[in-house]
C-alpha cells in the first residue's frame, strides 16, 4: 500500500502545473518568506468563553504559506505523516488556488482531515522532516494549512457506491470507528457504528474541549458519513447490551471494535478519593458532553477557584485550560519530569501559559489533604530531579530527599493517563488479550485472534493519537474487505 | 427514545415506571443497572433495574423524586419518553444455593432487591426478607417479596407498619433464630453500613449493592470510585455488588456529597 501511494506522490509531482508551480519562484525567494502565524483569540478574552483559539487561516496567509513548500522531489514529510497523506500535492493545490481538489487529495488517505489538522502533533510527525530544519528555518506550517484546504472546501457528494448487502458492525464511534466505518461505506457495505454514549463522536465530543476542536467540524463529518448511508446507533454498549452472538444473529458479517481507552489511571496515593479530586475523563465529559456549568444542563461540575492538574500530556493541557475557562484563578500543572519531556503539543503548552496556566515541572504528588467535609484542601508535593535514562528513553525523575512542600488546592484533576476499556475484552472470552488490557491484533490487517473481529485505536494501542486511531481504522477496512471479498 | 408504558405512584415520592428497551430486558440479570437521562440537557443517573418482561420487551425503574434529575424522571407521564436509557451495566449478581438468605431494603432499595430475591428463591435458598422504611406509606413491593419470600419481616421507624424499629433489629432477628448463610442488603448508605457491622459481628457473608454518583457507567469517568479492602474499585464496572464488610462506607458516604 505505501509503495503504491509513493507512486502516486512522485507521479502527481510531474504534473504540469506543479512544474509550473515550481518555476515561478526561486528558491531563495521561497525561503525568505516567514512562516505563517495562526490567527488567534486573545488570551483574556479566550479564557471568558470556550471560543475556538486559532481561527484559522485567511486565504491570502494560507496561499502564501503554500508556496513556502520547496515540493521536494522525496518529500521527507510525507514519511513523517503515520498515514502517508500526500503532502505537497495538497499544499500545492491550495497554491493555485484549488481548495476542492486539495481537500480531496486529503481525504484519499485521511478521513477527518479537519480534526487532524487541528489535533495532531505536527510539529513531531510531518514538520519534523521538513526540509526547512536543514535550512535553520521554521517548517512549513502543514497543520495549519491540512485545517484550511479541509475548512475551506465544499463537501465534495460523496460518490454513492453500490450496495453489496453485506452487514458489518463498528463498535464505537471516535476516530478509528468514524474512519473505518466511512472507509467501509466507501466499498458498499452496509455500517451500523454502535455508541455506548448519547452523541456521536467518542473522544472528539467528550475529551477535546470545544475551544480546540468544536463540535461542529466533528458534526460535519459524523452528518457525511450519514450521508454516504453509515447508519448510527447511541446508548448501545456491545457486550452489554448486545453480545458479539447477539450481532451474528443480526447478519453482522465483520466487527470492528473501536472502544477506545476507557478506564482512568489513579496514582494510588493517599486521599485520592477526596471530594473534588477526579480524573481528566470526569472533569472534560463534566463539561465537553454534559454541559456542566451552562444554562439548561442539569450535570454539576465542581467549580475550583484554585485547580491543580496533575500529568503533562495533552488531556492535561485541555483540563487545565478547561479549569480556567469554567472560573479558576489559579490553575497548576504539576509534572513529575522537566518540560523538555512534556508530552503535550508545544502548541498547547503555549496556550496554556498564555492563558495564566503556572506549571510545577519536576514535582510530584504525593498527598491530597481534606478539611472536615471530606473536600481537597491542599497537596502535598515532592520536588524532583532528573537521574539517568529511564526504558522510555526520558530522564528519569528522582525524588529530591526532604523536598516536600504543602500547596492549598480546592481541585484536583488527576491526568495520568488511561487503560483500554474492559468491556469487550471481559465478555468475549476467546479474544487474546495483551496483559495491559488491549486486544491483540495482526499490526498488518488489524485481525485479532477471532477472524470476524479487527480492532483499532487505543483499544489496541492503549493511548494514541487521532491521526493513528484513524490510520487502524483504515487500514482495517481495508484489510477486511479484502477478506471479505476473498470469500465471496 | 425509550417510552414509558405505565407509571404507578407507590408513594407521592416513589414511582414505579415500566419502559420500553427490548434489548436491555432481553440482557439484563439480577444486579444490572441503567444509566438515564430523562431529556436533553439532563444529567445521566444510574438506576438498578427492577424487572424485565423480554416478551414485552420492557424493563421496570423505581424512582425516589429526591433531586433535580429524579424529579425530571418522576415527572414524566405514561405515552412520554426518556431520552437515554443505556445498559444493562455493572456486574450481575452470584446467585447461588447457599442455604439461607436474609435479603434486607430500605427504602427504594427494595426494587432492586427483588430481582435478586427472585433469583435466589428459584436458586433453592430460604429466603427472608426484610424490609424497612421510615413509615408504613414507604414500605414498597411488599406484595411481589411475598410472593418469592419464604418469610416477610416488616419494619418501620415509627411502628406505623410491622414492627418499630430499624431494619437491623429484623436481621439481627433472623441471625439470632435460625443459621444465615447470607445477606444482601440494598439501600441508603448509611443502611448498608450498619447493616454490615451486624453481619461482621456474626461473620455472615454480605453482599451489599451500591448506588454511587456516575456520569458514563462504563468505566470512563471514574466517578463512582470507592475503596473496597484498601483498594479503590470502580462501582459501574467491578459492581455495583460488593462484599459489604469490605467497603470504606464512610469514604463513600462523603463522595455521595459531593455535589451537595
Amino acid at each position: 500500500m505505501e509503495q503504491i501511494n509513493k507512486d502516486d506522490i512522485s507521479a502527481s509531482r510531474n504534473d504540469i502545473w506543479r512544474q509550473q508551480l515550481r518555476n515561478n519562484m526561486s528558491a531563495k525567494e521561497r525561503t525568505a518568506i516567514p512562516r505563517v502565524e495562526m490567527p488567534h483569540l486573545e488570551p483574556d478574552y479566550r479564557v471568558s468563553c470556550s471560543e475556538e483559539v486559532n481561527c484559522g487561516l485567511s486565504v491570502e496567509q494560507a496561499v502564501t504559506e503554500a508556496s513556502r513548500c520547496m515540493d521536494c522531489p522525496d518529500p521527507q514529510c510525507v514519511s513523517g505523516c503515520p498515514v502517508s497523506i500526500n503532502i505537497p500535492g495538497f499544499i500545492k493545490n491550495i497554491q493555485r488556488g484549488r481548495v476542492d481538489i486539495a481537500a480531496a487529495v486529503l481525504r484519499n488517505t485521511s478521513s477527518l482531515p479537519a480534526v487532524c489538522g487541528r489535533v495532531c502533533p505536527q510539529e513531531k510527525q510531518c514538520e519534523s522532516r521538513c526540509i526547512y530544519h536543514k535550512m535553520h528555518k521554521q517548517p512549513v506550517a502543514i497543520g495549519y494549512l491540512e485545517r484550511f484546504a479541509a475548512d475551506n472546501a465544499p463537501i465534495a457528494d460523496a460518490v454513492a457506491p453500490t450496495p453489496n448487502g453485506i452487514k458489518i458492525a463498528v463498535v464505537g464511534s471516535g476516530p478509528a470507528g468514524l474512519s473505518f466505518a466511512g472507509a467501509m461505506a466507501q466499498y458498499g457495505y452496509d455500517v451500523t457504528v454502535y455508541e455506548a454514549l448519547h452523541e456521536i463522536g467518542g473522544v472528539l465530543k467528550y475529551g477535546i474541549p470545544e475551544f480546540r476542536l468544536p463540535n461542529s467540524v466533528v458534526d460535519k463529518e459524523i452528518h457525511a458519513l450519514q450521508q454516504s448511508g453509515v447508519k448510527f446507533l447511541r446508548d448501545c454498549v456491545i457486550g452489554k447490551t448486545l453480545s458479539y452472538d447477539d450481532l451474528h444473529s443480526l447478519g453482522y458479517q465483520g466487527i470492528f471494535v473501536a472502544s477506545g481507552a476507557g478506564l482512568p489511571r489513579f496514582m494510588s496515593i493517599p486521599g485520592e478519593n477526596l471530594v473534588n479530586v477526579m480524573s481528566s475523563n470526569e472533569y472534560l465529559t463534566r463539561v465537553n458532553l454534559m454541559g456542566a456549568g451552562s444554562p439548561m444542563h442539569d450535570t454539576p461540575v465542581a467549580h475550583g477557584k484554585c485547580a491543580a492538574v496533575i500529568g503533562g500530556g495533552n488531556t492535561a493541557m485541555d483540563s487545565c485550560r478547561t479549569a480556567r475557562r469554567m472560573g479558576a484563578e489559579k490553575v497548576y500543572v504539576v509534572y513529575r519530569r522537566s518540560e523538555a519531556e512534556m508530552p503535550a503539543r508545544v502548541e498547547e503548552v503555549i496556550h496554556a501559559k498564555e492563558e495564566g496556566v503556572e506549571f510545577l515541572t519536576l514535582h510530584n504528588p504525593i498527598e491530597y489533604i481534606g478539611d472536615d467535609k471530606g473536600r481537597v484542601c491542599a497537596m502535598r508535593v515532592q520536588r524532583m530531579e532528573l537521574g539517568e535514562p529511564d526504558e522510555s528513553g526520558r530522564r528519569a525523575p528522582v525524588p529530591i530527599e526532604g523536598a516536600v512542600e504543602q500547596i492549598p488546592v480546592d481541585m484536583v484533576i488527576v491526568s495520568v493517563g488511561v487503560s483500554p476499556n474492559p468491556i469487550i475484552p471481559s465478555s468475549i472470552p476467546e479474544l487474546e488479550i495483551s496483559r495491559r488490557g488491549t486486544i491483540v491484533v495482526n499490526d498488518c490487517t488489524m485481525q485479532s485472534s477471532i477472524g470476524d473481529i479487527y480492532a483499532g485505536g487505543d483499544i489496541v494501542r492503549g493511548g494514541a493519537t487521532v491521526i493513528l486511531a484513524m490510520g487502524d481504522g483504515r487500514r482495517a477496512a481495508q484489510s477486511m474487505h479484502e477478506a471479505l471479498s476473498k470469500q465471496r | 427514545m425509550f417510552k414509558i408504558v405505565s407509571k404507578d405512584l407507590f408513594s407521592e415520592k416513589v414511582v414505579k415506571f415500566v419502559v420500553e428497551a427490548p434489548m436491555i430486558a432481553r440482557s439484563r440479570r439480577p444486579g444490572h443497572f441503567v444509566i438515564v437521562r430523562a431529556c436533553d440537557g439532563g444529567e445521566r443517573i444510574p438506576l438498578t433495574i427492577a424487572d424485565a418482561d423480554v416478551k414485552a420487551g420492557t424493563i421496570t425503574l423505581v424512582v425516589q423524586d429526591v433531586g433535580v434529575s429524579t424529579h425530571k424522571i418522576c415527572s414524566l407521564n405514561t405515552g412520554e419518553e426518556l431520552t437515554d436509557v443505556v445498559g444493562p451495566l455493572g456486574q450481575a449478581t452470584r446467585i447461588e444455593n447457599v442455604g439461607t438468605v436474609v435479603c434486607c431494603g430500605g427504602g427504594v432499595g427494595v426494587a432492586p432487591l427483588l430481582p435478586i430475591i427472585k433469583a435466589m428463591k428459584q436458586a433453592g435458598n430460604r429466603v427472608v426478607s426484610v424490609l424497612a422504611a421510615r413509615t408504613k406509606d414507604l414500605i414498597i413491593l411488599e406484595e411481589q417479596v411475598r410472593a418469592y419470600s419464604d418469610e416477610v419481616i416488616i419494619m418501620t421507624d415509627d411502628g406505623s407498619y410491622g414492627q418499630k424499629g430499624l431494619v437491623t433489629h429484623g436481621v439481627e432477628q433472623v441471625i439470632l433464630r435460625e443459621p444465615v448463610n447470607q445477606v444482601v442488603t440494598i439501600g441508603p448508605a448509611i443502611m448498608m453500613k450498619f447493616v454490615s457491622q451486624l453481619t461482621a459481628k456474626y461473620n455472615i457473608h454480605t453482599l451489599c449493592s451500591l448506588n454511587t454518583i456516575m456520569v458514563d457507567g462504563t468505566g470512563m469517568c471514574g466517578a463512582c470510585r470507592v475503596t473496597v479492602d484498601g483498594r479503590t474499585r470502580f462501582v459501574c464496572i467491578d459492581g455495583p455488588e460488593f462484599d459489604a464488610h469490605k467497603v470504606d462506607f464512610d469514604e463513600m458516604m462523603l463522595r455521595l456529597r459531593s455535589y451537595n
